[in-house]
């Protein structure tokens, strides 16, 4: 059997003044239908152990899935690579007569880990969005655009990023963080 | 002479001396100087030529303002042009040089175009409109060649830059513009209301005027209050402090631009970027940004040695800098006096204070007179003289009728300290939408509250205060501070200064500065007809430099309104626009150069390619490779022997870029015959099927193989740059139109990467890597798909074929790309496998005839254009584009159908794009009946073929056309079948 390759595989981190991690090949689903549909809901929490996450917000399972509302009638599944295929043939299952669409994405997107407490200085260099701690607490999501490119990003803790962008883009978002979060460039 | 005092300039470090070079030679200054009261304090006052007539200039003012001191500042790849002294922060090592003088600047040779320019048009209002209209040869001889080379400032820097830029977003309940007194109240009061605050200010230091102006505030100097107010908002958590970032531009709805000059002042600084641009967007903005005194306008009153009244203070109490030894100050107000009182504590000998007020009472110009200062009330500057700087001034007084008289008087002076009033500093206010009134008391324009900037809710979002608001004391600012002198008598708005002789006509009275333009040249404007100060701005050029006329534009516009006998207001104001002062270019770039210029999307096996010869190609925001070139190849070579090698024995295609998007519901087969010209509803689960999009209008936009993948589910390939544009397309119409369809789609381009493996041996290829799948012909016939395991990973295989072979595409998740590509490479090593590019696959498809998005189609074209009627469906009731398709218009004769080409020579490859003509003529224009939309060398067949688009093409085949390519140059192609190469398919139904 071939190994799958992450997208970032062969970027090696350097030093930077925050953390910037490849969170490696994660499993992904997308889920789309009508959220507020009680059956939807029921199958996401018996299937992720999470909520139906209210707009702009990510809520988590207590395996430690996530799952991440992107839009009125769609969520992102996160969860360990490999559990994704099972995960759509579960909901598939589930959701009998149910109108949704659950698909595998564990390829289309890359996953980043960014830690520390300049994490939101450095992402508004990029994203117009508000980073503070009032404008994006912990458990917010947002969709929203920086270094030229779409990205979705929640805080899981209060220094703990997760941001993904399209796979394609992965070098381009890795070597965006590089220059904004190069030694030296600090905002204070 | 100008020179540093012994004692005394709040800003600068005596104990930090710094080296600097002025045109090459080395010069002094301190920490804490600017480059303008350094090059002061080294008695360098003439330190440019002027823009059009090349005349002398000096520095005039302390700050953003400055028109003159515009000098290049750096070397080698870090050299810019146009940097204001007065705003550029001294360092050690810096390097600046003067600019627009030729051969040097004490002897330019260019000023003789000041000479003659009371005689000659050449330069006067409008001369650009005037003068560059005939003789036509004197393009050749005299304005590109002499009149270009001599205007102009600064030199543009020849290397690429080599330090790096960010933006920063910010977000914040309050903007505060401006670090004066004003903008440090309002932020200590938003801030203790408990709101989060933001204060900027452009200078790298607090205070504003009050350093020099301020008096004493709540038992304070005002620079202690000023200390210590900023250390009270330092320690509060809600407030955040800029120093050297300017109010560039306020927008709609609270969003404004801040420019951020980050380590200008400390060069090399590892890691820091030279320049950030903060991208604000505040609940609130308040504007206190401060006001500009204006000059006076007298005749040669843009010598060296001319300065505003109110820098020539700050340069003896910021710098320590005296400007002058001896010194005339000329003034319509009192503040004036606040500098002739600075200059003669600072031992200056004050030659007279020149007040073109009758009467001149109040306590300043008291205070004055108990120095036995000369006050001449009622005069003004008849003109002042000297060749690289002043030297002495006429002063006459000024007649009833507006006059000068003619018992005049002489003083030798090395300084004129100059003012006219002041003006607040309303262009931010102005940027987005606050409206000005003119407030006759005081001569100048100020905001208008009832007409303030709005946020989204429709309500005011923007106020100013301070002298920006046009307070312009300390005590009208802060009614807290006890201000040394009392109350001052009201300004007189005195607008030209009337002269003699030649002198008269104001040829030689500056109102812009920095663009050369003279009292004389507005008023030939007015007599001309400009009645719009917008025209009049234009015409000539008063307003138009890189100061934006900061210093000229009330001058000018009062000057416009006394030549047309109109009060002020009714001339009204030129548009204010962003950015406040010039900001960088690297500014406004940010980070997006190299690499981060734009986004380019990377297959999964880009890096492969890339150590495998790749030669790349943008295709929509993809890097695809062209060809994979090998050793002493060139494109063309590598291009031929990929085609030949696919046809013979078997290629390989990264596809990964083709748009992918799932479609799924119980109306999936519904919405796709509504998308798509043919019938998709009856594909069955587990075939494929080539379908075309139309726009409403009826023209191909996107085509691509749909896939039943399931009862209920369906994959719509698309073009690699369509994808987006098909699903944001697919989305508009189910959210729009249709949304009573039980659908949804999603964009899963990025999940899959995807092989095609094409010719002859393509099957051998995938059996020998491992394939759990029957790949015959018979159990995956042509146009079927089916799911299993190749070389150990999870794959689709669907067999199309773009190339006219057998061929298989292989998609398989992205992370088993990379894997999957270089299992088949090896597995096909035997076979003779190698690699193709997106050259290979034009050519290949050109062969077959198959059309490309964006070649055969320009959003103009309908499939019946390119003879693809076939996949136009005659049975369903609509589609998107089918009403359209029936406009008389789209079923006439006469319009371009798709033909192919063969060319008469074979080697000959038609230009892309050349047209038939019906006739050929000698000249053009030739009537054409069409042109080429793809063209190539067939290594195939030896021979260049085409497509084209030619009026009733498919009724002309076998005709003869005529393309002329160029000079003298004519090629001929016969009109043929577009499918050049095994139109039975043979090749690859097996």
């Amino acid at each position: 059997m071939s190994e799958p390759i992450s997208a970032l595989a062969g970027f090696k981190p350097v030093d930077l003044y925050i953390g910037v991690a490849d969170a490696g090949r994660t499993g992904q689903v997308t889920l789309k239908g009508e959220l507020s549909d009680g059956k939807i809901a029921g199958a996401l929490k018996k299937l992720t152990g999470a909520e139906t996450p209210a707009p702009l917000t990510v809520t988590t399972g207590a395996s430690g899935a996530r799952v991440v509302w992107m839009a009125p009638d769609e969520v992102l599944i996160l969860l360990p690579t490999g559990d994704a295929g099972p995960l759509v043939a579960d909901l598939g299952e589930a959701l009998k007569g149910v109108h949704h669409l659950a698909t595998d994405v564990t390829d289309a997107r890359a996953v980043l880990c960014l830690t520390g407490p300049s994490v939101p200085e450095v992402l508004a260099k990029g994203a117009p969005i508000d980073l503070s701690p009032a404008g994006f607490p912990v458990g917010c999501a947002r969709r929203t655009h920086m270094a030229g490119i779409a990205v979705a990003l929640w805080r899981r803790d209060p220094e703990t990023w997760e941001i993904v962008c399209l796979r394609s883009y992965a070098h381009h978002l890795w070597t965006w963080l590089e220059a904004a979060a190069r030694p030296g460039s600090e905002v204070g | 002479m100008a020179r540093r005092l012994d004692t005394g300039g709040l800003l600068i470090d005596r104990d930090q001396p710094v080296r600097f070079t002025f045109n090459g030679r080395e010069m002094d200054g301190f920490v804490g100087d600017t480059l303008a009261s350094a090059l002061l304090a080294n008695d360098q006052v003439l330190v440019g030529r002027s823009f059009k007539y090349h005349r002398p200039r000096g520095i005039m003012a302390s700050g953003a303002e400055e028109p003159n001191a515009l000098l290049g500042v750096g070397k080698g790849a870090r050299f810019e042009p146009n940097q204001r002294a007065t705003t550029t922060e001294l360092h050690d090592g810096m390097a600046a040089t003067s600019q627009n003088h030729w051969p040097s600047l004490e002897r330019d040779i260019a000023a003789l175009n000041a000479k003659v320019a009371g005689m000659l048009p050449v330069f006067s209002a409008g001369f650009y409109y005037k003068t560059f209209l005939y003789p036509r040869a004197a393009w050749k001889w005299l304005y590109e060649p002499v009149i270009r080379h001599a205007a102009g400032l600064g030199k543009a820097p020849v290397k690429p830059d080599p330090d790096t830029y960010e933006h920063l977003h910010a977000h914040t309940d309050v903007l505060v513009i401006g670090g004066g007194i004003a903008g440090i109240a309002a932020a200590r009061q938003a801030a203790e209301a408990g709101r989060e605050v933001l204060l900027i200010e452009q200078t790298a230091h607090w205070g504003g005027r009050a350093l020099t102006d301020g008096d004493v505030i709540d038992g304070h100097g005002a620079p202690d209050w000023v200390a210590a107010q900023i250390a009270a908002l330092e320690a509060m958590p809600n407030v955040r402090l800029r120093t050297r970032c300017m109010g560039a531009g306020l927008y709609d709805h609270g969003y404004a631009m801040a420019y951020e000059r980050v380590s200008d002042h400390r060069p090399g600084q590892h890691g820091a970027p030279r320049h950030r641009l903060w991208r604000i967007r505040a609940r609130e903005i308040v504007v206190a940004s401060g006001a500009i005194e204006r000059p006076l306008t007298f005749a040669n009153n843009d010598l060296p040695g001319v300065m505003l009244a109110s820098a020539v203070r700050d340069y003896i109490g910021l710098w320590g800098v005296l400007p002058g030894q001896r010194a005339v100050v000329v003034a319509n107000n009192d503040d004036a006096y606040r500098t002739a009182l600075a200059l003669h504590d600072a031992g200056a000998k004050i030659q007279a204070v020149v007040d073109v007020r009758p009467e001149v009472t109040g306590a300043l110009p008291d205070q004055a007179r108990a120095r036995q200062i000369e006050i001449l009330t009622g005069h003004g500057i008849a003109k002042a003289s000297g060749k690289h700087r002043v030297e002495e001034v006429e002063i006459g007084p000024i007649q009833p009728d507006g006059t000068m008289g003619s018992r005049t008087l002489h003083r030798f002076c090395d300084l004129v300290a100059v003012s006219g009033g002041w003006s607040p500093v309303v262009h931010l206010w102005s940027h987005c939408g606050g409206k000005l009134i003119w407030d006759e008391t005081h001569a100048m324009f100020r905001p208008d509250p009832s007409h303030a900037p709005m946020g989204a809710d429709g309500q005011a979002n923007t106020r100013v205060v301070g002298a920006a608001n046009g307070d312009l004391t300390t005590a009208a600012i802060l009614p807290s501070a006890k201000v040394g002198a009392s109350e001052e008598a009201t300004i007189q708005p005195h607008w030209f200064t009337p002269s003699h002789g030649k002198y008269a006509h104001g040829t030689k009275h500056f109102v812009d500065f920095q663009n050369d333009v003279t009292a004389a040249d507005v008023r030939l404007a007015a007599r001309e007809g400009y009645e719009s100060v917008e025209h009049t701005k234009r015409y000539t050029t008063l307003g138009m430099a890189t100061d934006q006329g900061k210093t000229s534009n009330i001058n000018g516009l009062a000057m416009l309104a006394e030549a047309l006998d109109k009060p002020i207001p009714e001339v009204g104001t030129t548009t204010f626009r962003p950015p406040y002062t010039p900001i960088s270019m690297g500014a406004i770039t940010g980070s997006a150069t190299g690499p981060l210029f734009k986004a380019v999307r990377q297959t999964p096996m880009h890096g492969h390619h890339a150590a495998n010869g790749a030669d790349w190609e943008p295709v929509g925001d993809w890097y695809r490779a062209y060809c994979y070139r090998r050793a002493g190849e060139d494109r063309h070579a590598a291009v031929h022997r990929e085609v030949l090698n696919a046809r013979a024995r078997v290629g390989m295609l990264d596809a990964s870029t083709l748009g992918k998007i799932v479609v799924k519901g119980p109306d999936a087969g519904t919405f796709l015959d509504l998308i798509y010209t043919n019938m998709m509803s009856t594909l069955k689960p587990g075939r494929c099927r080539y379908g075309l999009m139309c726009n409403e209008n009826g023209f191909l936009f996107d085509d691509g193989v749909v896939v039943r993948t399931g009862p209920e589910e369906f994959l719509c390939h698309t073009t690699s740059g369509g994808a987006d544009g098909v699903h944001g397309h697919m989305e508009e119409w189910l959210q729009t139109e249709w949304w009573d369809l039980k659908v949804h789609t999603l964009n899963v381009t990025d999940q899959w990467a995807q092989i095609a493996v094409a010719g002859p041996n393509a099957r051998k290829v995938l059996e020998d890597a491992g394939c759990d799948v029957d790949l015959s012909a018979a159990a995956l016939p042509f146009m079927s798909y089916v799911e299993g395991t190749l070389a150990g990973c999870p794959v689709r295989i669907f067999r199309i074929s773009f190339s006219g072979e057998l061929s298989y595409e292989i998609a398989t998740p992205a992370g088993y790309g990379l894997p999957l590509w270089q299992a088949l490479e090896t597995a096909g090593a035997a076979h003779g496998i190698m690699p193709y590019g997106t050259e290979a696959l034009h050519i290949m498809r050109a062969e077959k005839g198959f059309i490309m998005i964006g070649d055969e189609t320009d959003g103009t074209v309908t499939p019946q254009d390119l003879g693809l009627n076939w996949a136009v469906s005659k049975k369903k009731d609509d589609f998107i584009g089918k009403r359209a398709q029936q406009r008389s218009d789209l079923t006439r004769s006469g319009r371009k159908q798709l033909v192919g080409l063969m060319c008469e020579n074979p080697k000959d490859v038609l230009p892309d794009g050349a047209h038939a003509v019906k006739r050929l003529r000698e000249h053009i224009a030739m009537p054409t009946i069409g042109h080429v939309t793809s063209t190539y060398y067939s290594p195939t067949l030896g021979h260049g073929i085409a497509m084209g688009l030619i009026e009733d093409g498919l009724s002309r085949r076998g005709e003869w056309l005529t393309f002329p390519v160029g000079k003298d140059r004519v090629m001929r192609a016969q009109i043929v079948d577009p499918v050049f190469f095994d139109p039975e398919g043979a090749k690859q139904n097996v």
